[in-house]
């Protein structure tokens, strides 16, 4: 799979890492050196507490002259707890004391380089550097400590923010006001630093209170919706009925003309072209806006998908899934053409899911103010860098000039990654000459929300007379997230017949040994005509996964295998599967590990009462190139003539390796857990008339409290290289939902929402 | 103008009567820690005190508060306010934190009526409270740990 998390790294070009000392403070960073400065010219500069001069330098960490250690936080907090994780990361190697540290969440400042949260690629993404830039820093402190102690460096320890050796020492913060503590290192030595091993970590995999957490039970925690500015308007939008090629022909808004507030109604003409038909409610007040939008009477020409409906979506899903014409080719292992002509037996199913929203539960909103020559957004968001062209182009002023102020998310899961809903706001604030919020009303954030595309996956396997599989074919077609969004990132076919989303196959290129295997992305062009495809938390494997491992228990069956056994007789860990040091240590062993573990600890096997079952299902995670193993045993009974499905009980081993922050690392998979659920039992909804029907909670209903069921969730203790968390424990939870339901009903679901 | 209790002290509303007490409380008084979700009444992420009883604040027209007191997650400092806040912490239940200020006054009033909840009654209290993390089990720990004394 070529969209590899490495790729979002910062790109490495004159880059030097930097110790030094701004003010009273010392900064640590990496540091480009601008053009037309030498670095030696860089070093002299950060002597002389001149460094700005010579670097624009992205600062990672700084320690003040008091001791406060403060780590800027270039990732969007959205529930995960990703500044706790990551500043503790660093204070591990830089030997602070924990009770000394705070996190920043910083601005879309290009010094911050490319900025993401996603892919649950945070720690994977950033471990490494981090780590060396905390081993970094504590060379610079230790070295200038021993130098005030007077001892040599090597005879020095430091920890709890302070350099010891023998019975002397000396705190950070003597060291920041006396010590000489301007060094630069190269990548080299920047790559060579002294990380700790694994026992002698302090604060990596042991427990922690999260830093966001107490201001969040108290009601002072900052939401992009919380934001206000001198002398602001409230903008609600109009939205028009398709989301591509609807025009306005006329705007009434004789009736909003006596509400309290009202100022006008502004047709929007954007050039980034996202809004296409669209107007904003201009208020002095949110509830004049809301009152206002209601009364004002646009007239629209509808785009051409006016009439698309949810089966006219999974019909053409359908249609292309059957057509072996059609799509890229992902994985293309032996020659399934011929175990197929070779069989003695067939099987053949297709799986589909419907759209699903992310109601993220603080709605859309920004708030926009153009001063100083810039404009300035006030909104939580994912991915700055992506969202940064299209504004410039909106606005036509230079990405430079526009800065992205970061709060928290009130819920990410993916919607966030695009922030479309900052355009209708600068457009309006520009227009209006004045400070613009505009906040979405339910309905209207979900009829823009960037759902999770309805979804078909075909499966052709094989078997040989002795009734082993031979081979499986398998085809999935959907609105592709990353074709619509960001098509940089689509990536290259097997077979040189064009580019696929990774982002809508993933999961399919899993890590069971098959003899022939061949796996094809096909984009449905008529979703992606008619909405906009998101990325929804666990993206593909979210909806791969329910048809890999669905069929996989179907194969089982048909095969007269225990479908624990017919799978780890796959996960043999042979040839591609053997997995590569640092991110897949093992390979597939690992998968088959917490496979057993999960057998195990769910009492796999034992006699049930009639009416229930249990079924299995494991992931690797987003992605082959950072695996996350997890094994899941769902527990369920079915009530056939109610046509109810309860779930007692779900079980999860989870193997991410090194988990950085263990119960922020519980509480992701204690939430994705029950996403999965959500998304199995409860969240579907329907295109009709070119828009989704289900727009509020009175349609579209998530999981509630009553709904959970028991969780059992184990972490596999390992020291291994971290991978993701905040997404893969969602993956494996409908199809062992799916597959308990056939062990309790003999009922086969195949669709997502499951119905019975 | 309408004339109200708010966290104990007099406000008053310059807001014509049918406006949402939310955006009273939000925009005009200026307490960001009652928070919109879904204007329906069906998430809970308003949910205030109306002379002590849980109301979700989207619904409710400011007119109808004339002369009542209203509490918001700033001015809880009931005994089980306080326990639920301690709890919150102790049990680490936030994740985006956006539901947390309506499902801590949800439990409060919850634990107003039943000073030890049973996982039935936590159910039925709760449901209404939408936490798209689905925080969901963490909110019953830090419910029960704050029935029991626990979490101070």
């Amino acid at each position: 799979m070529a969209m590899r998390a490495e790729s979002l790294q910062t790109p490495i070009s004159r880059r030097t890492f930097i110790a030094g000392s701004a003010g009273a403070t010392l900064v640590m960073g990496l540091g480009v050196v601008l053009p037309g400065c030498s670095r030696e010219q860089a070093a002299s500069d950060i002597a002389a507490d001149a460094m700005r001069r010579s670097f624009a330098p992205t600062v990672w960490f700084e320690v003040d002259s008091k001791g406060g250690v403060l780590v800027n936080i270039a990732k969007a907090e959205m529930g995960q707890h990703v500044g706790t994780a990551l500043a503790r990361v660093v204070a591990d190697e830089l030997g602070a004391a924990w009770e000394a540290v705070r996190i920043k969440h910083v601005d879309s400042d290009p010094k911050w380089g490319y900025m993401v949260t996603g892919g649950s690629w945070s720690v994977f993404t950033t471990f490494a550097m981090l780590s060396q830039a905390g081993a970094a820093g504590r060379t610079v402190l230790r070295d200038a400590g021993a130098a005030l102690l007077d001892v040599s460096p090597e005879d020095c320890r430091v920890a709890m923010s302070k350099v010891s050796s023998g019975n002397k020492s000396v705190s950070f913060a003597e060291i920041v006001q006396r010590g000489d503590i301007s060094r630069t290192f190269t990548d080299e030595e920047l790559g060579a630093m002294p990380i700790k091993p694994a026992s002698e970590r302090q604060y990596i995999g042991k427990a922690a209170k999260a830093l966001d957490v107490p201001e969040k039970a108290t009601g002072e925690a900052t939401y992009g919706l919380d934001v206000e500015l001198p002398n602001m308007v409230y903008a609600q939008p109009l939205i028009p009925p398709t989301r591509y090629g609807s025009s306005i022909k006329s705007i009434d808004d004789t009736a909003a003309k006596d509400i309290r507030g009202y100022i006008r109604t502004l047709e929007l003409s954007d050039p980034s072209d996202v809004l296409q038909g669209w107007a904003v409610v201009i208020a002095e007040n949110y509830p004049g806006a809301m009152k206002a939008a209601e009364a004002v009477k646009v007239e629209w020409q509808p785009g051409p998908t006016a009439g698309v409906s949810e089966a006219d979506l999974i019909k053409e899903g359908e249609r292309l899934a059957a057509n072996k014409a059609t799509g890229v080719l992902v994985v293309d292992d032996g020659d399934v053409a011929a175990a197929r002509a070779s069989a003695a037996k067939t099987h053949s199913a297709v799986y589909r899911t419907s759209t699903a929203l992310h109601f993220t539960l603080e709605p859309q909103n920004a708030v926009v103010e153009f001063a100083d020559g810039k404009c300035h957004i006030h909104t939580g968001n994912q991915w700055q860098s992506l969202i940064l062209p299209v504004l410039s182009k909106a606005l036509g002023m230079p990405e430079s000039d526009i800065v992205i102020h970061q709060y928290y998310l009130g819920g990410g899961f993916g919607r966030r990654l695009w922030g479309d809903q900052m355009i209708p706001a600068v457009l309006a604030a520009r227009e209006l000459g004045r400070p613009v919020k505009i906040v979405f009303q339910r309905d209207d954030d979900s009829r823009f929300d960037c759902c999770r595309s309805a979804s078909v996956q075909k499966f052709d396997a094989s078997f040989d007379a002795d009734n082993k599989l031979t081979g499986i074919e398998h085809a999935a077609a959907a609105g592709w997230p990353t074709l619509a969004m960001a098509p940089g990132f689509l990536a290259d076919g097997v077979d040189g017949n064009g580019k696929f989303d990774t982002f809508s196959i993933s999961g399919g290129d899993h890590w069971y040994t098959l003899p022939n295997h061949r796996v094809r992305a096909i984009n449905n062009a008529l979703a992606q005509r008619t909405f906009l495809p998101g990325w929804l938390r666990a993206v593909g494997p979210g909806w791969v996964a329910w048809g890999v491992e669905s069929f996989m228990d179907e194969l089982a069956e048909i095969a007269g295998v225990d479908p624990i056994e017919f799978r780890l007789q796959r996960l043999d860990a042979a040839g591609k599967n053997a997995g590569k040091a640092p991110e897949a240590v093992g390979g597939a062993t690992r998968l088959a590990a917490v496979l057993k573990d999960v057998r195990e600890r769910s009492g796999w096997g034992r006699q049930l009462p009639a009416g229930e079952g249990m079924g299995v299902a494991v992931c690797h995670g987003q992605e082959r190139t950072m695996p996350t193993w997890i094994a899941c045993v769902a527990h369920v009974g079915v009530d056939k003539a109610a046509k109810r499905i309860k779930v007692h009980k779900l079980w999860q081993s989870i193997d991410c390796g090194t988990a950085v922050h263990p119960d922020g690392a519980l509480a992701q998979a204690e939430g994705a857990t029950l996403w999965g659920l959500s998304l199995a039992l409860h969240e579907g909804a329907t295109f009709e008339n070119g828009q989704v029907r289900e727009r509020n909670l009175d349609a579209y209903m998530p999981l509630r409290m009553s709904d959970v069921p028991d969780l059992d969730i184990k972490f596999m203790q390992s020291t291994e290289f971290p991978t993701g968390l905040g997404e893969p424990p969602l993956i494996p939870v409908p199809p062992a939902v799916g597959n308990a339901v056939y062990r309790a009903s003999g009922i086969r679901v195949r669709n997502l929402p499951i119905r019975i | 103008m309408i004339e109200f209790e708010l966290n104990g002290r007099a406000v008053t509303s310059e807001s014509p009567a049918d406006t949402p007490l939310l955006w009273v409380i939000r925009d005009e008084l200026k307490l960001k820690g009652t928070k919109f979700g879904c204007g329906i009444a069906m998430c809970g992420a308003c949910t205030v005190h109306i002379d002590g009883s849980a109301t979700r604040a989207c619904v409710t027209p400011v007119g109808s508060v004339s002369g009542r007191a209203v509490t918001t997650i700033e001015g809880l400092d009931s005994g089980a306010g306080r326990a639920l806040k301690a709890a919150w912490i102790a049990e680490q239940v936030p994740q985006c934190g956006y539901c947390q200020s309506g499902q801590i006054m949800q439990a409060a009033s919850l634990l107003a009526n039943k000073p030890k909840p049973s996982d039935a009654d936590i159910n039925s209290a709760m449901n209404g409270n939408l936490c798209r993390c689905m925080a969901y089990t963490r909110i019953r720990k830090a419910i029960k740990a704050a029935a029991s004394g626990g979490g101070a």
